[in-house]
Formats: structure tokens, sequence, C-alpha cells
């Protein structure tokens, strides 16, 4: 059975060969329109980003860093109580093995999380993590999440590793978020 | 060679021209090279320099003093004397050529009769392709000197288009000369009176434009630096002060050959249609003019990528060269049956 191309053909205009005068032709008129491109693009104005200043806005599921997160609370003077119980679910399923948490009791007294555990210590080295949000997947109350920061650079390695005050506390700065449709 | 004038010029008279054209000249190549990465951002999407100074305005500047403040380095297989002195020739030839690019006409300033160029040479283009030919023993003295091979590849690759082009370049201005009568570049500015170059000498126009490409090492023809073959070229091995000598001398180059093409093909300091302005406003309209020439070089630079080399010897030799002298050929039956 012979196939009949039908709509699929695409006509392509081509002009005469290269070489001789039509070559020459062909090759300067190429020139000219080459030319009216790149003065248009002189009114297009420039399409970069002004990065310092100006950030690209991030995705609403954009994996940036951690933050842990606590039940909300109405008075100010005593911020709720953190979601994380300690699981070390997350330090078990983390592939770059960056998560480091030791888990401790709550007492009447000192009371940490909503569980009968705390995280005495949570710590990501982010010099290590690779960002999979695998953390977010596995944590059975929502307690890690990951965030939009993604400007994490610093001068020695040992300050990459987060504490959990850290991970728990606001971002400095906000990155921006893409609006819906931008 | 000095021209016969009809006045006389004191000898204080050109020492100042030679400081005023020196300092115009160092002047405006900074201008050339942020017009160039300013525009060709602009024609790539982008914004070009704009963090040294407001605008960006001060990259020049720093350019250069990071140049200038560089140790002075220099490859062990290098001929040093000749690696030295490469790049000055490239500088002086370029700044002597700027000499007789005329500015305007003879003018009265408080009372001493001053014309608006170095000198008026009687023999203007030779004059131009002499220091032309000169200037090429920079690139290939500076090529060779290195001791490199992509150096010294470069300069190759120079020696030949600058030989091939010289000759379209040179045959391309001869339609002119005929038609003009005069090898004097003023005298060639007062005989545009009634119509500029550019219109009757059309193909000679385009002829002389494509082989300065050529000749001023610039895209598309610039196979002697060609950075993603031969990684530098011929400045290679340069670094520091010297490769600022080279950077300089390109632009100024680029300069020098816009104010050929403003003065041969465009009329100089005339103006169109009759108008006559002062005196003080020649400068200015030949500024404009060798800005927009230079704009077109720029344009030229952003958009057409750069030749082959068989594709830039084939062209040069079968294509300009039959069109040149067939350009002058017939100029010169034209100009003998009119007279």
């Amino acid at each position: 059975m012979t196939w009949n191309p039908g709509e699929d053909v695409v006509e392509v205009l081509r002009g005469p060969q290269a070489g001789g005068a039509g070559g020459a032709y062909r090759a300067f008129g190429e020139t000219l329109r080459g030319l009216k491109t790149t003065f248009a693009r002189i009114f297009e104005g420039p399409s970069t980003i002004q990065y310092p200043e100006e950030k690209v806005p991030v995705y609403p599921r954009f994996r940036g860093r951690h933050k842990l997160h606590r039940f909300e609370s109405s008075d100010p003077t005593n911020p709720g109580l953190e979601k994380c119980v300690g699981c070390s679910l997350c330090a078990a399923a983390c592939p770059a093995d960056c998560i480091r948490v030791v888990a401790a009791e709550n007492t009447q007294e000192n009371r940490v999380s909503a569980g009968e555990r705390y995280a005495a210590v949570y710590e990501i080295n982010l010099s290590r993590c690779i960002f999979c949000g695998y953390c977010e997947v596995a944590c059975p109350f929502d307690a890690i999440t990951m965030g939009h920061d993604y400007e994490l650079s610093d001068y020695t390695r040992s300050d990459l590793i987060f504490t959990k005050e850290m991970l728990l506390a606001e971002p400095l700065e906000r990155t921006p978020l893409r609006n819906e449709g931008e | 060679m000095i021209a016969v004038v009809g006045y006389y010029e004191p000898w204080w008279i050109q020492i100042l021209k030679g400081i005023v054209i020196f300092a115009v000249a160092l002047q405006l190549v900074p201008v050339v090279l942020m017009a160039e990465r300013k525009l060709m951002g602009r024609m790539q999407g982008r914004y070009g320099p704009n963090r040294v100074g407001p605008y960006g305005m001060l990259q020049p500047l720093a350019d250069i003093f990071k140049l200038l403040t560089k140790e002075q380095f220099r490859p062990a297989t290098s001929v040093g004397f000749l690696f030295a002195f490469a790049p000055l020739i490239s500088i002086l030839t370029a700044v002597a050529a700027f000499a007789i690019i005329p500015f305007g006409d003879v003018q009265d300033i408080f009372g001493t009769k001053v014309g608006l160029y170095g000198i008026d040479v009687s023999i203007g283009p030779l004059y131009l392709f002499a220091f032309g030919a000169i200037a090429f023993y920079g690139i290939m003295l500076g090529g060779w000197s290195s001791g490199s091979k992509y150096s010294f590849l470069g300069a190759m690759r120079g020696a030949a288009q600058l030989i091939s082009y010289e000759v379209s370049q040179g045959l391309a201005l001869l339609g002119v000369i005929f038609t003009a009568q005069t090898l004097s570049l003023t005298g060639i500015v007062h005989a545009q009176a009634g119509m500029w170059y550019v219109v009757p000498q059309f193909v000679g126009f385009l002829i002389f434009l494509v082989a300065s490409f050529a000749e001023t090492n610039r895209a598309p023809f610039d196979l002697t630096e060609a950075d993603a073959e031969l990684v530098g070229g011929y400045n290679t091995e340069y670094g520091g002060g010297r490769f600022a000598s080279y950077y300089f001398a390109e632009y100024l180059n680029v300069l020098v050959v816009s104010g050929i093409v403003t003065t041969v093909f465009l009329g100089g300091w005339l103006l169109p249609f009759g108008i006559h302005p002062p005196g003080w406003v020649d400068p200015i309209v030949v500024l404009a003019k060798m800005s927009l020439v230079t704009f077109f070089f720029i344009w030229v630079r952003a958009t057409l990528p750069r030749l082959r080399y068989d594709q830039l010897m084939s062209f040069g030799w079968k294509v300009l060269l039959p069109l040149a002298t067939l350009n002058a050929l017939v100029t010169a039956i034209l100009v003998v049956a009119t007279h």
C-alpha cells in the first residue's frame, strides 16, 4: 500500500541553489532579511531579568529550602506546638541521608509537640540535600514541607547545616510566588 | 606631499591640531566600544553592560583600567622585541590614518585660517592604503612573534585576507577618484557638492564597505581572530596593555573606515538640499555621518555569522575583485566619454 502524504506535506520555499548569480542574489537577500531581524530586536526590548534586584517568581510546587511547621496559635506570645513528633521517618526516607533527628519525650512541664515525643535535635544538611521532597511525602503530620527559598549559598559548609530553630523561623526574605496563569 | 593650500597655517596650529585629533580619537574609541556592546545587547534581547556607573557608562573605563593594571606576560617561545613592538605598530598606524579625515573646510578661527583636518595630503587614499599596509605588519608580527600556533595561524589568515581585500578596496575607490579628478580628500568632498558619490558610485560604495569589513577584521570577516577556531587568533598570547593596544587599534580602524566612507561616499561635511550651515557645524555633520556608518558596522556584526575561510577567499577574489575592476573600468569609460 502506498502512503498518501495528503495534508502532512509542508511546502518549503526554496531559492536557487547556492553558487552563481542566483546564489549571490539569495545570499544578498538573506543578508538584508537578517539585518531587518536584528534591527527589529532593538525595539522589542531586552528580555533579561536583572537577577539580584528582580527575581523569577517560583511555582507553588517549587521545591526549595525546607520549612518546619507549628500548629496555629491565636496568642502571639505563645506560639503553637510543633507538628514534628520526632518519628525520624523523614530521615529514613532521605536518599541523601542529610536529615538528623534526635527525639525526646514530652513532659508535663516541657511540652514541645502535640505527640508523645518531640524532635530535640532536627538538622538538615542543605549542602547534601538533593531537594527530592521525599521527606515531605514521608511525614505523617505534614510537619516538614518544601519551601520556596532557593538562595542558599554560604561561605562555610557548617553554615549550611540548618537547625530546628532556623527551619521553624520564617525566611528573612520571601521568594516571589508565581500567580495563577503567570 | 602636502597639498597646495591657498592659505598660511602657522606651525603651532599643526601641533595643536595633532593634539586635538589625538584627543578626539582617544575619546571616541570608548564611546564606540560602549555603543557596540549596548547595541549588540539590544539586538540580542539583553541589556549589555549596565553595572558600572550610570547605565553602565563607565564600563570601558573599568575595562581599560583592568587591562592596564595587569601583568605584562609573554610566552617563553616569543620574540621579545617584536612581541612588544607589534601592538605599537597597530595603534600608531590607526592614529596616523585618522589624521587625514577631514572634519570640515578651512575655517577662520580668531583671524587664523585653520583646516579642520590633520593634514590634507595630495595623495589621500594612497596615504590611507600605505598605513593600512603597515598596520598589517602589526597583526602579522604580533602573531608570528608570539611563538604560538594559533597566533601564527591567525596572522597567516590575516595576511591572506588583508592582501585580498585591499585590492578590491583600492579599486572601489578608483571610481571616485576618476570622477572627482583629485586625490585630496577635501577635494573629493568639494567635488560632491552637486551629488554625493554614494549615488553615482553605488557599486563602488558597496564594494568598499564590504572590503572595509575585511580590512578592519570585523564580523563577518573576523577570520584573523575567529575565537571559535583559533582561540583568539593573532592576539591569543597578548594580555594587559598590549592587548588593549590591539583592541584600541581595532576600534580606531572602524572609526577611520567610517570617516573615509563618510568623506568619500557620503559627502563629508556637506548637507543635502543645498543647506549651508555655519562652519562650526561641519565637524558635527561629519561625526553624525560617521556614527551612522559605525552603527552599520555594529549592526552587521550582530547579524552575520563568520564566513568559512574558503568562502572568504573565493568571495574576495571571484566576486569582489571582478566587480571592483568592472566598476572602475565602466567609470573610466564614462568619465572619458563625457569629457
